[in-house]
């Protein structure tokens, strides 16, 4: 196994190995676990430092597990990986400290923070998958690593949410296993590459090529929370706000965004999606799940359900980049939403958390004044809702920016109305939650007084959303920068020609 | 003692047993650390026969000199291998789990008494059983199958009844008489076969079948007789009473071995000797029914109250996915066909296995096994659930299972031919997997109200880790795909056919 | 020729026979004089099997040790059906030597 190897290996034990000492340790132990979260974390970030450095200059990470003739498990470091990885990396840190704080004293610590390593794990497979066995195993898998952090709390609501969560996970999953074998059935085993397969097969096979494209993002798209496959997000809801972090940021929905992306650009693409027409549908369930998501938030009360739907609304950005992939634009715009989401989004929890874990809020209309008593998380609240309503210069601008761009220069008039239709239901959604909090006075006590200390809450609690604010922030004002997201996704798609 | 190099070893895997059997019968003490050798024993024969099998080939071993088509003689290849490569890491998992599973103490004065007397019967005739599967996987002709088969028969029936309940009395009486019916059946079959052919050796049978009315009523006869064995649909009601209401660990043997013995022989019998006059809709008739069984099994899963009876049903469904590598196998390359057979056997296998004794552990626990009832099983025995969890993926078929090996396969087959209904039959039970195990999966996780979170009940080890690395192994099988592969094309090469062509001479 | 046919087909009735009681009828022991039965058809079939008309030939002995064995399998499955039944009837609340529905009433069951 040659060096290269070895660090794709180790990215994936670095949460896998303190995963499974976690669960043999027992309950008492906080101080060992919290330990090795952290190294797990540290070690990872750094080992996909260097694996980016590498990919940078052209360095090729690959590692082969042959099962059956035609069908082998492939791990590989491309440049749209390396985006994944970092992204899950370094949410995964400040999601294990945010959640060491929150769950302080609750049961079954154990078993929580050991799913939490294995689904790290696995979504740090599904980014480095090279090609579409390798991520359906990985996707799988992560129906199972996150089921249990879905029903933790054991109640009669988690476990009918954990249910249903099953329900449509594994039933994508099965159309996916079928659509997935059927395409290799027809065009052979294949890695991603970034010219999809070759074109010949459009001319003997093509409805059924479209059908199996269909059957592909009807897989994906169930994780991606895609109208109409989104009927489980709003029910996990019910799971501790750790896990809807890291389901909502990191985990679940994106890695249906970036199986959507993988499909459209590596295993079919761009080339031959053109020329099968079949990308207007789905920029119209795009578009439709934005518009639906945004109405269906405005309605909430409970803020977690309202930013569920948010969510759904969102994620639907990047499949939205990806219907237009012939235009270089709106693709830069749609993967670097995949990064810009997720900052976005984990803020938003993690303050939504830090509310129901101090005072007790879990709905937007006992939030009035909260800013008074709780400043800096409603600071950090602030700047990620303006993020997400895409005024500058937070990081939502510089994606919805480029997606507008890219949808002018399409030609797509419609694609445009709807970027800004979705824009000002955001602002109608979040602006009310923005001047509850600031401007609003204090109606009464809060719900429950949980917490009064030097801080506004605890530690642990309140540095992850800023430090994620603050590079929603950052991000979005050295945008053209070397370093910033945008930079490396231009790296991307500077290796496909569109 | 003996040369590495010759054939003898061959007989050690039906020896052992048997020998260990007769001993657990005489003495009364010391039976499990007798068993337990003798299946230590076997599973280490069994891995030196599969090194032998690499090193030299398919072997054969001509019991007391006599060679065919007069003597009686044993043979190993690739498949056979596999099978007994099953029976043995099974039949080590089980004699731990059920000596773990005799030694729980029950506080209940009459139960304990019953508890001890079923523990004296158990080991003699659960090594006795081991010997017929051994000697079936073995065997290389078609009259010795059937003595192996009464073997296990006479064995696993009152295994089956050794709990003593009256339900299990009824259900292993009504087992004992369906496999009577089943070998008498299959035994007119082998002598139509005889006369047909004039051989018994499986090796000079080959391709030998013509037409004829003789061979074809030979091969309804077998079918009928080992499909009533191994529980096809319409023929499967004798299954779920016969394991649910055993003991434990015999359930285990029952549904991972014994209804595999008989699946193996009617798959050697259809694609070996009577190759020549199978015809495709034979094919798809025997792949419609086992769509059926997919379909109806796991449709009876869904809808039990009782988790023993829930895991029998979908013993019930599963065999069906057997059934369904027929009629795809017209369009699968040669030794691929056998490959998904074994994936699927092996997988079930581990997995049912591990469910199982899963179900014997909450039983010892709860004093019961309704599904309503199962609260705070998840926090009293975490590893008991997560085996089940695992387990329960396993048999649905998710990455990197065996199963799902085995389902990409039938999956490209049909795509590759076109049959789209295969697919959907094959997806369809999946689904269907998944309802009835995580069904029981969340009323594993419901915490009883007005109890704190129970510490760990202390149960042995050899009652929870057993399960648990059956299923972590049969979720992993996938990864050691390119080896299995590889071992199942070991085969029998014909040579003998050719020599003593014309039967007797 | 003949008498091989008729032989056979004569095991071949018995078999039949047994099969039809075994499945009828509900006594126990007619169900085990029938998978007696079932078994001594086969072996008549097989007995046939090996017949060669004088002066044509040595016998086939493979048949007559199939047989053979087969007598000696059925004797002890058919010991181990007997005392089944036997604990059957004991044990559990049917009573197999009703003609039908065999659950005994409650009053014998000890109720």
């Amino acid at each position: 196994m040659n060096s290269g190897q070895l660090l794709l290996v180790s990215i994936l034990l670095s949460s896998f190995i303190p995963g499974i000492i976690i669960f043999c340790l027992p309950e008492e132990k906080h101080r060992l676990r919290t330990l090795l979260n952290f190294c797990g974390s540290i070690v990872k970030i750094s080992l996909v430092l260097v694996m980016n450095a590498g990919i940078y200059y052209g360095h090729v990470f690959e590692i082969r597990l042959p099962l059956i003739p035609g069908v082998e498990l492939l791990l590989s470091g491309d440049p749209l990986s390396a985006l994944f990885t970092t992204l899950s990396s370094v949410l995964w840190l400040l999601t294990t400290v945010y959640a060491v704080g929150y769950l302080e004293d609750s049961p079954n610590r154990s078993h929580f923070f050991g799913y939490f390593s294995l689904c790290v794990t696995v979504t740090i497979g599904i980014a480095l998958a090279g090609n579409l066995v390798t991520f359906l195993l990985f996707y799988e898998m992560l129906t199972l690593a996150t089921y249990p952090l879905v029903i933790h709390r054991g109640t009669e609501k988690s476990l009918r949410a954990g249910r249903n969560y099953l329900m449509y996970a594994f039933s994508g999953g099965a159309v996916f296993l079928v659509a997935v074998v059927w395409l290799q059935a027809i065009v052979g085993p294949m890695d991603f590459s970034a010219s999809g397969f070759s074109p010949m097969y459009l001319t003997s096979h093509g409805s059924v090529l479209t059908f199996i494209f269909i059957l592909l993002i009807i897989g994906v798209g169930v994780k991606a929370a895609l109208v109409p496959l989104h009927g489980w997000l709003p029910q996990a809801m019910v799971a501790p706000a750790p896990v809807s972090a890291l389901l909502h940021a990191v985990a679940v929905v994106k890695a249906g965004a970036f199986g959507i992306v993988r499909i459209v650009l590596d295993v079919y693409g761009a080339h031959n999606l053109l020329l099968m027409g079949v990308l207007p549908l789905l920029s119209a369930v795009a578009a439709f799940t934005i518009i639906y998501g945004s109405v269906l938030a405005l309605q909430q009360d409970d803020l977690k359900r309202r930013l569920a739907y948010s969510t759904i609304s969102q994620v639907s950005y990047i499949a939205l980049g990806m219907s237009m992939v012939d235009q270089q634009l709106a693709v830069i715009g749609g993967l670097v939403h995949l990064v810009h989401q997720g900052l976005m989004k984990i803020t938003l929890f993690f303050c939504a958390g830090n509310l129901a874990e101090t005072l007790g809020i879990h709905r937007i209309s006992e939030m009035r004044g909260v800013a008074r008593r709780m400043p800096l998380t409603m600071a950090a609240f602030s700047i990620a809702a303006l993020g997400m309503i895409g005024i500058p210069p937070t990081v939502g601008f510089v994606s919805k920016w480029y997606l507008g761009l890219g949808s002018l220069a399409g030609g797509n008039w419609w694609l445009l109305v709807v970027l800004v239709v979705s824009s000002l239901l955001n602002a109608w959604y979040f602006l009310p939650i923005l001047i509850y909090a600031w401007f609003d006075k204090q109606q009464g006590p809060w719900p429950e007084e949980l917490y009064v200390g030097r801080f506004e809450t605890r530690l642990m609690l309140l540095v992850p959303p800023l430090v994620t604010a603050f590079i929603v922030m950052a991000a979005g004002l050295v945008a053209n920068a070397q370093i910033s997201p945008l930079a490396w996704v231009r790296f991307i798609v500077r290796g496909y020609t569109l | 003692m003996f040369p590495s190099d010759t054939a003898v070893w061959i007989v050690f895997p039906v020896i052992l047993p048997l020998v260990a059997g007769l001993l657990c019968f005489l003495f009364k003490r010391g039976t499990f650390g007798i068993a337990l050798a003798a299946a230590i024993g076997n599973f280490f024969v069994v891995c030196f026969l599969i090194y032998q099998m690499l090193v030299y080939g398919p072997m054969r071993c001509y019991i007391g000199g006599w060679h065919p088509p007069l003597g009686i003689s044993l043979r190993i290849d690739g498949p056979a291998l596999l099978m007994l490569l099953m029976t043995a890491a099974t039949g080590l998992a089980v004699t731990l789990y059920a000596r773990g599973y005799f030694l729980f103490r029950i506080s209940d004065p009459l139960r304990a008494r019953r508890h001890k007397r079923q523990q004296y019967y158990f080991w003699p005739l659960w090594m006795l059983l081991l010997t017929g599967l051994n000697g079936l996987f073995l065997s290389a002709d078609i009259f010795n199958l059937y003595v192996t088969l009464e073997l296990i028969a006479v064995s696993a029936a009152p295994l089956a009844a050794l709990s003593g309940k009256p339900a299990s009395l009824r259900a292993s009486y009504r087992y004992l008489l369906i496999s009577l019916i089943g070998s008498l059946t299959y035994l007119l079959g082998v002598v139509f076969l005889y006369r047909s052919c004039g051989v018994l050796d499986l090796a000079l049978l080959q391709n030998l079948a013509g037409d004829g009315l003789g061979i074809s009523t030979a091969l309804v006869l077998l079918t009928v007789g080992l499909m009533l064995k191994t529980a096809l649909v319409p023929l499967h009601f004798w299954l779920p009473p016969a394991h649910a209401n055993a003991l434990a660990p015999v359930s285990v043997i029952l549904s991972a071995l014994v209804v595999k013995a008989s699946f193996y022989l009617l798959f050697r019998f259809w694609f070996e000797i009577f190759a020549p006059i199978i015809s495709p809709s034979s094919l798809n008739f025997m792949g419609t029914l086992g769509a059926l069984a997919i379909f109806w099994g796991a449709i009876q899963a869904m809808r039990q109250q009782r988790l023993k009876l829930m895991v029998a049903y979908s013993t019930v469904s599963q065999l069906g996915y057997l059934f369904v590598a027929f009629p795809l196998s017209m369009f699968v390359d040669g030794g691929q066909v056998w490959s998904i057979v074994v994936f699927i056997a092996l997988t079930h296998a581990c997995a049912k296995s591990a469910m199982f004794m899963v179900a014997g552990n909450v039983y010892l626990h709860l004093g019961h096994d309704r599904i309503k009832s199962l609260k705070g099983v998840r926090s009293s025995q975490p590893i008991t659930v997560f085996a089940y969890g695992i387990a329960g993926v396993s048999l649905m078929g998710l990455p990197p299972s065996g199963a799902f090996i085995a389902k990409w396969m039938l999956l490209s087959a049909s795509f590759a031919s076109l049959q789209y209904w295969w697919a959907v039959v094959i997806a369809g039970g999946s689904l269907l997997a998944m309802i009835y195990v995580f069904r029981v999966m969340s009323h594993f996780f419901v915490i009883p109200e007005g109890e704190s979170s129970k510490k760990n009940v202390s149960l042995s080890p050899l009652l929870e880790w057993p399960p648990l690395i059956l299923a972590l192994i049969s979720l992993f099988l996938g990864l050691i795909s390119p080896w299995v592969l590889k071992i199942v094309l070991y085969k029998d090469s014909g040579l003998l056919a050719q020599i003593f062509q014309g039967g007797l001479p | 020729m003949i008498t091989t046919m008729l032989y056979s087909l004569t095991g071949l009735i018995l078999f039949g026979m047994g099969f039809y009681t075994l499945i009828i009828h509900s006594h126990p022991l007619r169900k085990i004089l029938a998978v007696n039965v079932m078994a001594t058809g086969v072996f008549l079939i097989l007995v046939a099997t090996a017949y060669i008309p004088v002066g044509q030939g040595d016998i086939d002995p493979v048949p007559h040790a199939m047989v053979l064995t087969g007598i000696v399998v059925s004797v002890s499955v058919t010991a181990l059906a007997l005392i089944f039944a036997c604990k059957v009837q004991e044990n559990s609340n049917l009573d197999l030597l009703r003609k039908r529905n065999h659950r005994k009433p409650m009053k014998e069951r000890g109720l």
